[in-house]
């Protein structure tokens, strides 16, 4: 039997971007020196569109894209190397993130000329922010059920579609310029993944409304979107009407394959090790080794699906089983951290340690749910190995 | 080169192991035929320089034929042969194609050419025709002893595999040399660690490829048990699993090419034992009753895993070895040991036996 499996091969990062990794280090030693450990633990949450422009600057943004759109046309390795260099010292990335992993590679692949050249550009400047439009009130894991919908109306230049609806759990609605929505724009078909389309929808048009949610701890990251009667143009349409289904796909595997899925977290293990300190107790010392291969074997399964990715390959079902693994990891993460050490969670005040600990531990339940839940990440794991 | 590996020992194991021969080997049966069958393969000997009678093969290449020894439960040193052989040729000494062990533990020391001491938990030990061993003290020396020399307390893992204790009172080593400054007296421990790891590899994809062959074959409530979300869930955190001590297995094999690389042996035996608890666990709910029985294949592979998990170091070992080192470097320096891999452990609790 060939199991897949078998996608999970050894991969190192070839040493010719050696250079560039202590470039980025020694650039986010320097950059970051001052960043609390708290807000470090933010890292992939926190937005701050001044160190977005900075990396954009120095070209760490959209750097596998075309030069004419401005990026640098660096391979896989140059840009993994980048991302998890960033999120390994808890830099503010969360701006430009979305737009870096999955906007930008779908407007390059699905978008018209006018529409690569009108946003990617930008995106690489790390100026223009990008949110994920799928998630409904009543379309969480079912996403095929979503009930926005964008109607063509008018014809020649007054043509325009019309778009009513709700998208919810919105990470980062508040503060981009777009958002990339699926929405219903055909009667929906028996095969139910039919009848969906994507639009570039811009925030600031009129009939949009951003709502904030906030969250269990009290923070602001994600938010509800309302469309009524947006009028988006042609030109707003991004790849093939009715072929939103596939392109969600696609844009999912690059969604769930990335270091973030088990790295967003490591500020708590810093603050652990350094709360510890170097004579740990046994069961210190073994919870902290046993965090540490996890983290090593982690990070070897997804160096294997870039490597899918980077061969052109679909890494669907390599990708799910990191994203799932990652979040098990996470999540054990704070639990652990609370066991092995007696310092409670504080907010507000207390050591570097307890307050991201208190942060990461009510952070840890959107980890099995953000980018698809545990549920359908093994469901995709059990169709692939020929279960259903 | 890896690809012909896997091939040709895939073709000479899978018609000659079987749930049977297993059985078999378990009432403390020597597989001659079998051995015979691996040494005209040469695999023995394939980590030796041709010149001292091997192929020349690195650790990267011979991943796949450790995993594939796991895969099938082989009932043979060959993993520990390989090793055997790979530590003779770097002392300078000749490869053997024969059945050699290597000693986990040892508390030995060598006087005026003869060897005195006790060896623990030795693999196939009172079947090998040599066991290379590692004697204590400030000039280390690497031993290859006659386990016919030696008074042999048989025992066997949970798996029906012999690991026995050896003394040797006054033997003359087959042969002998000091071991090289740059290998350290903790080899056979972390070649061993690694190649159980890989063993485990091998382990946890026949455990679920069984599983998933099961599952889909089992009717219950009017149809394949694979149609329960419950069971494809499972199924699903098993194949999670087995993929990550796959490529931490490999890892091991890969980095250790020059000189061991204990941060990822390390890494590669916790998160094998790991998984083999949690997959043997799961094929077993999988599999209902049946898989409990002597006489499915599952158990072969579950009571192997159970084993081959506290060999070498069990994970208890290694995570606080491991998080020792990561304790002392303090967090600045986890990011750099985890891209660079290299980060060196502090010494065992426990090197003798």
């Amino acid at each position: 039997m060939d199991l897949p499996i078998r996608t999970f091969r050894h991969q190192r990062i070839p040493a010719e971007t050696e250079p560039l990794r202590q470039q980025v280090r020694a650039f986010l030693a320097d950059a970051l020196k001052d960043r609390p450990a708290l807000r470090r633990a933010d890292s992939w949450m926190g937005a701050d569109p001044a160190f977005s422009r900075e990396l954009g600057r120095r070209g760490w943004i959209g750097m596998a894209l075309p030069k004419c759109y401005g990026g640098h046309e660096a391979g896989p390795w140059a840009r993994y190397v980048v991302i998890e260099e960033l999120l390994a010292a808890g830099a503010p990335v969360s701006a430009h993130w979305i737009a870096d992993r999955q906007s930008g590679p779908l407007i390059l692949r699905y978008g018209t000329e006018a529409q690569r050249e009108a946003y990617l550009p930008g995106i690489c400047r790390g100026e223009l922010y990008f949110c994920i439009g799928m998630s409904e009130p009543n379309s969480g894991s079912d996403l095929a059920s979503i009930r926005s919908r964008a109607v063509r109306e008018g014809d020649g230049a007054s043509a325009a579609w019309v778009l009513n609806g709700q998208k919810v759990w919105t990470t980062n609605a508040h503060y981009s310029q777009y958002m990339i929505a699926l929405v219903r724009t055909g009667e929906k078909p028996a095969d139910r993944h039919g009848g969906m389309s994507q639009f570039i929808v811009d925030l600031k048009a009129p009939g949009v409304t951003v709502r904030p949610i906030t969250d269990l701890s009290g923070s602001q990251h994600f938010n509800e979107v309302y469309f009524d009667n947006v009028r988006l143009r042609d030109a707003a349409l991004i790849g093939t009407e009715g072929e939103g289904w596939q392109q969600v796909t696609a844009e999912l595997a690059f969604e769930r394959s990335g270091p973030e899925r088990f790295l967003s977290s490591i500020a708590l293990l810093h603050t652990l090790i350094d709360a510890v300190g170097p004579k740990p107790d046994a069961l210190q010392a073994r919870e902290i080794g046993r965090l540490t291969a996890r983290l090593v074997a982690l990070r070897q399964m997804s160096l294997a699906v870039t490597a899918e990715l980077a061969a052109g390959q679909n890494p669907a079902w390599a990708a799910s089983c990191v994203k799932d693994l990652g979040a098990v990891f996470e999540q054990d993460l704070p639990e652990i951290a609370q066991a092995v050490l007696d310092q409670a969670p504080a907010v507000g005040g207390g050591s570097n340690h307890a307050q991201v600990l208190a942060a990461l531990m009510q952070m840890a339940p959107s980890f099995s749910l953000r980018g698809g839940t545990r549920e359908i990440l093994r469901g995709i794991i059990a169709r692939g190995l020929g279960l259903r | 080169m890896r690809e012909l590996f896997e091939s040709t020992l895939e073709r000479l194991l899978s018609d000659r192991v079987t749930p049977a021969l297993l059985r078999e080997c378990e009432t403390g049966v020597w597989p001659a035929a079998l051995w015979a069958a691996v040494e005209e393969s040469g695999f023995a000997v394939a980590a030796a320089p041709e010149l001292l009678g091997g192929a020349d093969a690195g650790w990267e290449d011979l991943y796949v034929v450790v995993r594939a020894a796991g895969r099938h439960a082989l009932p043979l040193p060959l993993p520990e042969a390989l090793l055997a052989n790979a530590l003779l040729a770097r002392c300078g000494l000749d490869a053997r194609n024969e059945p050699l062990t290597v000693a986990p533990l040892a508390d030995l020391s060598l006087q005026a050419g003869r060897a005195h001491g006790r060896l623990a938990d030795v693999p196939w030990g009172r079947h090998a025709t040599g066991v290379v061993a590692i004697t204590g003290g400030a000039v280390p020396m690497l031993l290859l002893l006659d386990p016919r020399q030696a008074s042999v307390s048989a025992k066997q893992n949970i798996a029906g595999e012999p690991r026995d204790d050896l003394v040797f009172d006054g033997a003359t080593p087959l042969a002998s040399a000091p071991l090289p400054v740059d290998l350290t007296p903790e080899s056979i421990w972390l070649g061993g660690a690694m190649l159980r790891s890989a063993q485990c590899a091998g382990a946890l994809e026949t455990a679920l490829a069984l599983s998933v062959q099961y599952a889909t074959e089992r009717v219950q409530f009017g149809k394949p048990i694979a149609s329960f979300q419950a069971i494809q869930h499972q199924l699903a955190v098993m194949a999670e699993q087995a993929g990550c001590a796959a490529v931490a297995a490999e890892a091991a094999f890969a980095d250790s090419a020059v000189a061991w690389s204990p941060f990822a042996i390390a890494t590669a035996k916790i998160v094998s034992a790991e998984a083999a608890g949690v997959v043997a666990g799961m094929a077993h709910a999988v599999h209902g009753a049946i898989g409990f029985t002597h006489e499915h294949a599952l158990q072969h592979l579950t009571r192997r895993l159970w084993s081959w998990r506290s060999e070498f170091g069990n994970q208890g070992h290694w995570t606080q070895r491991l998080g020792q080192a990561v304790c002392a470097g303090g967090a600045g320096a986890l990011w750099p040991a985890v891209t660079s891999g290299a980060l060196p452990l502090p010494a065992a609790q426990r090197t003798h036996a």
